[in-house]
């Protein structure tokens, strides 16, 4: 449950939270293309510490932190299934061009995780809304999608109530094998889907006893506009897309296990020239 | 008997739930925990049967302290029957619904037969043995929740908020209910905002504000000092309001009965006559 505590929005006032979300979310696009488009340790490194100064600045560190751990179990899966496969097409031997490319492949993941969240931190889902609507989403999809957003919360809540009426009648969770283990969770579900199933009919009368969908054109209270930041972070992030696609054709990436095995080199010299 | 010392609680996002609780509940007593919304009351009573275990603190039922049993354990002694019958409802019949916690104890099958038929029968559910609790009207689902409770026959009971959603008719019987079960001896709470109902039970009440238990006496004498309720934000019974509105004449202060109020007030009138 802690990576989606790393995407739930918590208000808080900051330069980052003010952003607009489009420009925000073209970031996040930029940050997931240039991961995608590099496979090398290096510029995943630095992508991985490009987004901490928006961290601090969002003031977001401890959810951040969170999620990042929240993603540790799948990042520990990503790095051993690819590590076992490099091993055995090494012919059963741990190669350090191996070690560091399964490394890349998982900060890969940890990159993208990261950014999103990010993004999720920081927009509140009535920004995210009104940005897809003046991007000229359908109203219907948009409201279907906020509202989605908005009840996580409230059934999680459900479900922990439902859970404890559950156990307060002898259900124990954790008991038994693992078949059984999957049933003990069906008096969980019922309840829970019966609920959001009445809930959902019962907001369906509400929007419409409110007249909902009568014009076609809707105003917004509130208009996105475009902020000195946002022009900033539309700069930083054509800079960043502009200089990853530069390197990745111009320039070699070295690898670290080079870099470090020079140095290891360089080093022995060292010595023994001051020997 | 259940015993509470200095407890205290924190939800996970900060929230001071409960600010150092010290009670006793001795075994066939009626209590009702009042107090406003936020109060503490339901964090209190899921500490009863181990839902929450004190950050602070001991809970003891029958002198065995909670964070040494399991919940379903202590729920075999301490029934919970939750506020929205809905949050537990999920068998195709009712009598499936009130079969799941007798089977969760290990109950046999012939024994759970029995208690099925005598829920039932104790609730005025029969009829709706083979119905889909889906079907039912609220107050019957409601009645159903209590049921699948009052199943294994728990020695305490907790009812959050029993008479929400019920009509006046629903109510007097869940009175007459409660009354017969505190016959046997059995230990009732109830979580309750409902001043009247109260007031008619007159049971033991406990007021609770921010964390804190603010009054522990009887309902006769709680819900006549209108300086405590203003506390607890709670408006006393209309009959109490009454007499505390009449202060010419004279009258006691703690009645909250409305066949004594009637007595007291007939008797006024007649000395009035001659």
């Amino acid at each position: 449950m802690s990576v989606f505590s790393g995407l739930k929005f918590r208000k808080v006032y900051s330069p980052i939270h003010n952003l607009d979300p489009r420009i925000k979310f073209i970031y996040v696009c930029v940050i997931f293309v240039i991961a995608i488009l590099y496979s090398e340790l290096i510029p995943l490194i630095v992508l991985f510490f490009l987004q901490v100064p928006f961290v601090l600045l969002a003031r977001v560190q401890r959810e951040w932190v969170r999620s990042l751990r929240g993603a540790g179990y799948l990042a520990a899966l990503i790095f051993f299934t690819n590590f076992i496969f490099k091993f055995i097409g090494a012919g059963y031997t741990i190669l350090p061009y191996d070690v560091e490319t399964t490394i890349g492949l998982t900060l890969r993941f940890v990159v993208l995780v990261e950014s999103f969240s990010v993004f999720f931190l920081t927009t509140s889902p009535d920004h995210l809304g009104l940005a897809l609507e003046q991007t000229r989403v359908p109203y219907e999809f948009v409201f279907a999608f906020t509202t989605a957003v908005r009840f996580v919360p409230v059934l999680a809540e459900e479900a922990q109530t439902i859970m404890d009426a559950q156990k307060a009648r002898g259900l124990e969770l954790e008991k038994g094998n693992f078949m059984k283990r999957i049933r003990n969770y069906i008096p969980i579900l019922i309840p829970l889907i019966v609920s959001a199933i009445r809930r959902s009919l019962e907001l369906a009368e509400a929007m419409e006893s409110r007249a909902w969908g009568a014009t076609k054109k809707r105003t917004n209270l509130y208009a996105l506009k475009m902020r000195k930041g946002d022009f900033a972070l539309i700069a930083i992030t054509a800079t960043i897309l502009a200089a990853a696609i530069y390197i990745r054709l111009y320039v070699p990436v070295p690898m670290l296990h080079d870099i470090l095995a020079s140095w290891t080199h360089t080093a022995k010299l060292l010595t023994i020239t001051l020997l | 008997m259940i015993e509470v010392k200095d407890v205290y609680f924190s939800y996970q996002n900060g929230v001071e739930a409960l600010k150092g609780v010290s009670l006793t509940i001795k075994d066939g007593e009626f209590v009702a925990i009042m107090g406003q919304n936020g109060a503490g009351k339901t964090t209190l009573v899921k500490h009863f049967n181990g839902l929450l275990k004190p950050a602070k603190g001991q809970v003891l039922i029958d002198g065995v302290d909670t964070t040494k049993r399991s919940i379903a354990e202590l729920s075999k002694d301490v029934g919970f029957v939750f506020q929205n019958p809905d949050s537990q409802l999920f068998s195709e019949t009712v009598e499936d619904e009130i079969a799941f916690a007798l089977k969760n104890f290990g109950y046999e099958t012939e024994v759970i037969e029995k208690r099925i038929t005598w829920a039932l029968n104790l609730l005025n559910l029969t009829q709706y043995r083979k119905t889909s609790p889906f079907m039912l009207s609220g107050g019957e689902r409601k009645r159903v929740a209590l049921a699948s409770i009052l199943a294994w026959d728990p020695k305490t009971l907790i009812l959050d908020e029993p008479t929400i959603g019920q009509d006046y008719e629903q109510k007097e019987k869940l009175r007459q209910f409660i009354m017969q079960m505190r016959t046997q001896q059995k230990t009732i709470i109830a979580v309750t905002h409902d001043v009247e109902f109260v007031a008619e039970c007159n049971p033991r009440v406990l007021l609770m504000r921010e964390g804190k238990v603010i009054a522990d006496g009887i309902a006769t004498r709680i819900l006549t000092d209108p300086e405590i309720l203003t506390q607890a934000s709670i408006v006393p019974p209309q009959i109490a309001q009454i007499f505390l509105e009449l202060p010419g004449l004279n009258l006691q202060k703690d009645i909250i009965d409305v066949y004594e109020a009637a007595r007291i007030l007939q008797n006024i009138l007649e000395k009035r006559g001659r």
